[in-house]
């Protein structure tokens, strides 16, 4: 099966009030040429689940976001995501705030086919009397009350990784897969992006087939975008653009996130972008973080 | 034979007290969230509780602390276990784990906030962080704070804007569950070290910087704190500490992280 997809066709398999997942963690391995593609498109009213960063604050600059299941958003060195700070304070997005830990265990249950997974996560916090939808529940085997945490199904996931094939088998060789299993697993379709399309061959050689974590009956499409992830990190390709994260934060406090999207999103192809923030052989020479 | 050093910082006094944090916690997982709780981690793994476990706060764990800030390109980190984020969770989830952070608030009920301030959650004032993993960090195992500036702005008069860790407020106990199962361990600030094991499990004053007093650390939080008997100052570092403590931040980043990087003893 074929899965491979052009960056164009992404929007088209995407509807408006979709529930989207997306990998990375917070300034790391984002999809960001798919969310580009969806701020250049029409859709609206999604509903976004995501360890947080520029992901979240572009789409709610953007206006494409109803609500978003979090537990941070934050570009790390920067901390604040400043257009989820803006789009929060104006209270202009619904909300499920919970535990890092907890939105894991949603997209397990998902995976899973459970309707709730039992844990202690977020018992005794604000986490319970802000989210009236996530009950408590007692245990057939002991005395205590459990946090039932609600199955995070997606509609779909968006997820950026190192190679693929046109099958849909998917290679991460960044020390962390973060939570993009478990979207996959979550998700009734998976489209991923990828910064090298190669032949099945590739994975049976060495080690290779030992970077791959989840099954390409999870992926459903396939779109190789060489330096997709930018300005997010996408290690050990290539570390996430620091200039240019502090342009977009800095856009927050003059020009507004309309000045960001046109100078380098409106109007321009994934090619014209990246020719506008100094090409892909820059991206690529991007210094990896130190942590 | 270990030597109290004489002149130190604020800093690295600070440090020290949360090094001495993790002395009798065995082998978990020590996480310091931030330059000084991290610097502090690492101080113990080298010398007070060598069995601690900590990563690289990216993807390893390892045998050996790295050094804080940039490093030479040859540096060969001494990993010793994959330890991504769903691998934390597992750790978190154990129990064996105890982690220093840095909350905006933190209450008489020892629960913290590092997620929004003010206003109404659908509409808050200033966005911080989210919640992250306290939630879960603080049902699952120990917990400490570092607080560089102790004022009444963290140590809030009413309950945190929103409350991201279970603390001792008896009307937020789950059912069926005991207090004795929260692990809120100890507070670091600028003007002492404190833990909430005074009467009711009220915050009390463990230990005084040298040159502060009870007075100050009152007026300087929003709610009563407890005073023993005896209260006895914080142990000055010793030249030992601080000749590691050197080889973790061979950069210094330690001198940026209080304003004015104050001395330890007060001039």
């Amino acid at each position: 099966m074929n899965k491979e997809m052009a960056l164009q066709e992404l929007v088209g398999e995407l509807r408006d009030g979709m529930t989207i997942g997306i990998g990375g963690w917070g300034p790391r391995r984002k999809p960001m040429a798919l969310i580009r593609e969806i701020l250049k498109s029409d859709l609206k009213d999604l509903t976004i689940v995501a360890y947080g960063g520029a992901d979240v604050g572009m789409l709610c600059a953007a206006g494409k976001v109803k609500k978003v299941v979090f537990a941070f958003v934050s570009l790390d060195f920067i901390p604040l995501e400043p257009y989820f700070r803006q789009a929060r304070q104006n209270g202009e997005i619904e909300v499920m705030e919970i535990d890092e830990g907890m939105m894991l265990l949603g997209l397990r249950a998902a995976a899973w086919g459970c309707p709730y997974i039992p844990s202690r996560l977020g018992l005794g916090t604000d986490v319970v009397n802000l989210n009236p939808d996530i009950k408590l529940v007692d245990s057939p085997y002991d005395e205590k009350e459990w946090l039932a945490m609600p199955a995070l199904k997606l509609d779909a996931a968006l997820l950026h990784v190192d190679r693929a094939d046109r099958r849909g088998v998917c290679q991460i060789k960044g020390p962390d897969v973060y939570m993009d299993e478990w979207m996959a697993r979550a998700a009734d379709k998976t489209i991923v992006s990828c910064e090298e399309l190669v032949d099945t061959e590739y994975f049976a050689q060495g080690d290779e087939a030992r970077y791959v974590f989840w099954e390409r009956t999870m992926t459903s499409a396939v779109i190789p975008v060489a330096g997709g992830a930018h300005p997010t990190s996408c290690t050990p390709e290539y570390g996430f653009d620091v200039p240019h994260f502090q342009e977009y934060n800095a856009s927050a406090k003059e020009g507004g996130f309309e000045a960001y999207f046109d100078k380098y999103i409106k109007g321009r192809s994934e090619a014209e972008y990246q020719q506008a923030v100094g090409g892909i052989d820059a991206i690529r020479q991007l210094p990896l973080p130190v942590y | 034979m270990t030597t109290p050093a004489t002149e130190y910082s604020l800093a690295e006094l600070m440090i020290c007290a949360n090094a001495s944090a993790y002395d009798n916690d065995g082998e978990v997982l020590v996480t310091g969230i931030g330059v000084l709780p991290r610097i502090a981690a690492s101080l113990a793994m080298l010398s007070s509780n060598t069995d601690i476990m900590m990563t690289d706060s990216e993807a390893w764990l390892l045998s050996e602390p790295n050094p804080v800030g940039k490093r030479d390109a040859d540096f060969q980190p001494k990993a010793e276990t994959w330890m991504g984020f769903t691998r934390i969770f597992d750790n978190v989830w154990s129990g064996r784990r105890h982690l220093t952070g840095g909350p905006t608030q933190i209450d008489r009920f020892a629960q913290a906030n590092i997620s929004a301030l003010g206003g109404d959650h659908s509409k808050p004032k200033v966005q911080m962080l989210g919640v992250r993993g306290f939630p879960g960090n603080s049902i699952c195992h120990a917990n400490s704070y570092l607080v560089p500036m102790h004022s009444k702005r963290v140590f809030v008069e009413g309950e945190c804007d929103v409350v991201c860790t279970i603390g001792y407020n008896p009307d937020r106990l789950p059912k069926g569950y005991s207090f004795d199962e929260i692990d809120v361990r100890q507070v670091y600030t600028n003007l002492g070290v404190f833990d909430f094991r005074g009467p009711n499990r009220q915050m009390q004053i463990v230990s005084l910087h040298p040159g502060v007093t009870v007075e100050e650390v009152q007026e300087n939080t929003g709610f009563p704190v407890h005073v023993p008997a005896s209260i006895p100052t914080t142990p000055a570092p010793t030249e030992e500490q601080l000749d590691i403590i050197r080889r973790i931040d061979p950069h210094n980043l330690r001198a940026k992280q209080l304003k004015d990087n104050p001395p330890g003893v007060r001039g």
